[in-house]
């Protein structure tokens, strides 16, 4: 059917008023956070903070020397004395159901059930190996990253099945990071892409980088960024994947990278990618903690200069400004992120952060001298979880 | 041959009445001969065509006229008019049932089947079985919660606690509770359940004991708190007050540490309960035994509504102890340090004992509380007694065989505390319901921490000969007679005839269905490649393994044991020898910890702790995922 060339120009402009109203709308309508620091001066067990978890009112930083709660503003410790398997803990993970807490360290995997402490390790159960990456829940198993290899852990009949280079096209058997869910289990393997476990026909399946174990990218958003993959995240069916040199998303059938140098991520170096949803995402990197809402990017950390604090906001078009904040997260170096509500919980190399959503707060920030555009509420305020609004 | 299964059950297999009284006749004279000569030092077998019942747990009707027992032998519910004191129905359920409860509007009883894992359903109007719900491993324990939409049953054997969706019948997701997860109390608001467990929670080789009483929030589904139990092991009934502010839940105190020589001054077990809630603030352990008197095993529990009494069955002592709730409660907070180890405390709670049939368990209270009903579990009838006047009025007769065979003998035997020095404890103490309880003992008077041994099953030991770890036992009888008088009740020794009984109960004790096979029988890929490497020969170049490094060669035959003495590797200095008795695998997977002193926690630490040499079988040049394999084998002997 041919479409008249008035309807057709009038068409194509209105898709393209939208287009660009829409990216501006949403540039301008990046989350503004309030950012309240701990330190070990606020009872934080200490200042590295490797991984925080939010389980309701209750925040778990897991830090190099020991397990932190933060509950009713109070902070409680749990190191091996209490029982826990090691001090150093590196990946968190709630069993929604139980209320259980599976805690990741360098000397295994402890669960936390209501105050009791049971520890697993490479000497006393099945568990692949003590240094735990990263572990997930899903249903009755536990999924464990290892620096030997994949393990998953049926908490009913307490067998636990090993993946490695002997039964999956893990070549590397560093794993990194793990992300369950009902239909998939992803594995990030440091040096060696991703895996993908399908739940149903319990087959893997590897993810690579086209362009080999090499930092040429030469074809782009042609696969897996990077071989050097550090976290997975799998939501709605889309897999967000970070590596020591970019970022990627997956939905099953495209792959789209991100670069520092064609996106808004203040730098290639990835600890952690956590997904609010298929379009949305938050980065952890080396040089700030980033936030990408389908179009546009935003930027938190104290500048890497002045230290100040720092926001930066970038369009669709490129275009970057910087907004004026009066925090920031507690360093540049981000190692994670979780979700209470519309609120941010940042783990970092100098501490433990909380990003307190502003409601509104664009509307009177204004952007720092030399900036042309003021930041203006536009619309109603989205969820960063992406529970009460998901832009599909 | 007749065999008794796991829970006690005296089951014959041969169907014509000549057969039986062909087979009947031998064992008799076999049974005679033990009797003036020496006592069996095989299973003897018993002629019994009896179907006992052990009544174990039981229910009031919501209009308070019947009463539900759960017949743990019979595998049934027995339903007792309370007027008439009869059995008027009898409803067929699962393999040996073991906890019962009732849907809050009464239209429905739960009951819990521990062989079968699994409740029966059954329709409080028609009593017939309506529907069967998958649970964990071995069921004991069930409530409903307050909405009647979810049931909790507390699973034995896989130590946690299955919620079940009653409409769907569909088991949510299972929590985490101690081990040997057994008996469950809702509060009376509804809002949260209490859990016990009869094994202690894992912990380091050679500390004390601990246990918890695991809360469960109804609205969440899950568990908030785990109140600790120091120095305990074996927590059976919980009970909670009418106002909810006091909980009490019967325990047992061991004292497994010290070396069990001493136990002329008292140090073996104590036998108390835990109070919590409000009315005492945290937990309070509070003792029941006197300076020179000993009531073993305190097993089931209730409050008087109005708060005035605590019964208490204490199952190895044949007994319910009386306690006054408030002098209790005045007592415990005039204390204001722990007293539990102090016997003389009980003299200021304790307000009777009264004496009822053998082995009580559960216990019930009458709608308006004046009659405490009290199931003996190895007499097959129930207790009345008065609770105003505490003395028993009546027994109820549920309709068990009148004739007590040697197996039932037997069965008293190793569940009483009536042999040992004061009555401290008996057979059932340190095996609860037959089984292990999960502490290593110091037995030998040898002095303290040397020759340190792990609580062995008991499961299907025919043909596992010799017994103690070092394998100084030949047989059963010395096993259970002059080494059991001798060490460890220091009082009364056996008869001939009771040394045969108990001898044939034990060795009736039979193997418990494993939980880890596939329905058909078969292994799973995993099982399969850990039963090539149990059976190899050789190491991974081809290298033949010395014989006696094989580990089918050491656990070998139907038992998987060779029944020698074997050095190891294992043994400690502590140790008078390093030759330890090949132990039986036969359902290994349920008997942690390991190694003859219970030093390796689980079974993977056999091996990557105490095995540096290779001494115990090689595995050394194994692969994790090899040695998973192998132990995946090992959990379905």
């Amino acid at each position: 059917m041919k479409m008249k060339p008035k309807i057709l120009f009038a068409t194509l402009a209105a898709v393209i008023a939208v287009s660009l109203a829409t990216a501006l709308a949403t540039a301008q309508d990046m989350p503004l956070f309030r950012w309240e620091n701990f330190t070990t001066a606020d009872g934080l067990p200490d200042n590295h903070v490797f991984c925080v978890l939010v389980a309701g009112d209750r925040i778990w930083a897991g830090t190099e020397n020991g397990l932190g709660r933060y509950e009713n503003g109070a902070w409680r410790v749990l190191r091996p004395a209490d029982g826990l398997a090691h001090q150093a803990v590196l990946s968190l993970a709630l069993d929604k159901r139980t209320g259980d807490l599976w805690v990741g360290t360098m000397g295994g995997l402890s669960r936390v059930s209501a105050d009791r402490i049971d520890n697993f390790t490479q000497l006393n159960s099945g568990l692949s190996n003590d240094i735990v990456y990263g572990v997930g829940v899903q249903g009755d198993f536990v999924w464990t990253a290892t620096a030997a290899g994949a393990s998953r852990l049926n908490t009913r009949t307490g067998e636990w099945a090993l993946f490695n280079e002997r039964n999956t096209p893990m070549y590397e058997i560093w794993t990194y990071g793990v992300s369950p869910a009902e239909d998939k289990v992803y594995y990030a393997v440091w040096g060696g892409g991703v895996l993908e476990y399908d739940v149903k026909t319990e087959r893997w399946k590897d993810y690579n980088d086209p362009d080999g174990e090499t930092e040429l990218v030469l074809m782009k958003d042609q696969g897996l960024i990077h071989e050097v993959t550090t976290s997975v995240s799998y939501v709605d069916k889309i897999l967000w994947v970070a590596t020591y040199f970019g970022a990627s998303r997956y939905d099953g059938r495209y792959w789209h990278n991100f670069l520092q140098k064609d996106s808004g991520l203040p730098s290639n170096f990835l600890n952690q990618i956590k997904g609010v949803d298929g379009n949305r995402a938050w980065f952890s990197t080396d040089k700030g903690l980033a936030y990408y809402d389908g179009t546009n990017w935003a930027v938190y950390r104290p500048a890497l200069d002045t230290h100040k604090p720092e926001m930066q906001v970038r369009d669709a078009a490129g275009a970057v400004k910087k907004i004026a904040v009066q925090s920031a997260p507690a360093h540049n170096y981000i190692l994670g992120v979780d979700f209470q509500g519309d609120d941010l919980w940042v783990a970092t190399a100098k501490g433990l952060s909380h990003g307190i959503r502003q409601r509104g707060s664009t509307e009177n920030a204004s952007t720092e001298s030399g900036s042309t555009e003021s930041a203006q509420v536009v619309g109603a305020r989205k969820s960063i979880q992406g529970e009460s609004i998901k832009k599909k | 041959m007749t065999v008794v299964d796991f829970l006690m059950r005296s089951m014959v297999t041969i169907p014509a009445k000549a057969k039986l009284a062909a087979k009947i006749a031998p064992i008799t004279a076999l049974i005679l001969v033990a009797a003036i000569a020496r006592p069996a030092a095989k299973p003897a077998g018993s002629g019994i065509n009896e179907r006992y019942l052990s009544p174990l747990e039981m229910l009031l009707s919501p209009d308070g006229h019947r009463l539900y027992v759960v017949c743990q032998a019979s595998d049934e519910l027995r339903v007792v008019d309370i007027e008439s004191g009869k059995v008027v129905t009898v409803v067929p359920l699962g393999r040996a049932p073991r906890g019962i409860t009732l849907s809050p509007d009464g239209t429905q009883i739960y009951v819990t089947n521990s062989t079968d894992d699994t409740v029966s359903v059954i329709d409080a109007a028609t009593l017939k079985v309506t529907r069967t719900l998958p649970t964990g491993f071995e069921p004991a324990g069930v409530v409903s919660d307050r909405t009647g939409e979810t049931l909790y049953v507390a699973n034995r054997l896989s130590g946690d606690i299955s919620v079940i969706d009653v409409k769907t019948g569909q088991e949510m997701k299972r929590l985490l509770a101690g081990r040997g997860a057994s008996y469950l109390a809702l509060s009376p608001d509804g809002k949260f359940i209490y859990g016990t467990h009869i094994y202690p929670n894992p912990g380091a080789f050679r500390t004390p004991p601990n246990s918890e009483i695991t809360v469960i929030d109804t609205g969440r589904q899950t568990v908030v708190e785990r109140k600790p139990l120091h120095n305990v092991a074996g927590v059976f009934h919980v009970a909670l007050s009418a106002d909810g502010k006091l909980g009490v839940a019967a325990q047992l105190r061991p004292k497994n540490l010290i070396p069990l020589a001493h136990v002329e001054h008292g140090w073996v077990f104590g036998n108390s309960l835990t109070l919590f809630g409000e009315d005492v603030g945290g937990t309070v352990q509070v003792p029941i035994d006197e300076l020179d008197r000993y009531y073993s095993l305190p097993w089931g529990v209730v409050i008087t509504p109005d708060k005035s009494k605590i019964f208490l069955t204490t199952a190895a002592s044949e007994s319910v102890t009386v306690i006054d709730v408030p002098r209790l409660l005045s007592y415990v907070r005039a204390r204001r340090e722990p007293f539990v180890n102090d016997l003389s405390a009980s003299a200021n709670y304790v307000a009777a004992r009264i004496p009822v049939g053998h082995n009580p368990r559960g216990v019930l209270l009458s709608k308006d509380a004046t009659r405490l009903y009290v199931a003996n579990r190895l007499d097959d009838n129930i207790t009345v007694i008065d609770t105003k006047a505490n003395r028993v009025v009546s027994t109820i007769d549920l309709g068990g065989p009148k004739t007590i065979n040697p197996f039932r003998r037997g069965e008293r035997l190793f569940f009483t505390a009536n042999y040992a020095f004061q009555s401290q404890f008996g057979c059932s103490n340190c095996h609860l319901d037959a089984t292990i309880d999960g502490l290593q003992w110091d037995l030998e008077p040898d002095g303290f921490g040397k020759d340190i041994v792990d609580n062995r099953s008991l499961e299907d030991l025919s043909g596992t000969e010799p017994f103690k770890w070092n394998g100084g036992n030949p047989d059963l009888p010395t096993e259970c007679g002059p080494r059991t008088e001798k060490y460890f009740f220091r009082s009364q020794s056996y008869g001939d005839r009771e040394l045969t009984d108990l001898v044939t109960f034990v060795y009736s004790l039979p193997y418990r269905p494993n939980r880890y096979r596939l329905a058909n029988g078969e292994l799973t890929p995993a099982q399969e490649r850990g039963k090539a490497i149990f059976e190899r020969t050789t190491y991974k170049n081809g290298k033949l393994i010395p014989q006696t490094n094989q580990c089918a060669y050491c656990h070998s035959g139907p038992k998987y044991t060779n029944q020698q003495q074997l050095d190891v590797g294992t043994g400690k200095p502590t140790d008078r020898s390093p030759l330890v008795d090949v132990p039986h695998l036969r359902n290994v997977v349920y008997s942690a910890p390991y190694l003859h002193d219970g030093s390796a926690q689980s079974l993977e630490e056999i091996w990557t702790v105490f095995n540096p040499k290779d001494t115990h079988g090689v595995s050394n040049d194994l692969t994790k995922d090899e040695l998973n394999d192998l132990i995946e084998y090992l959990k379905t002997l």
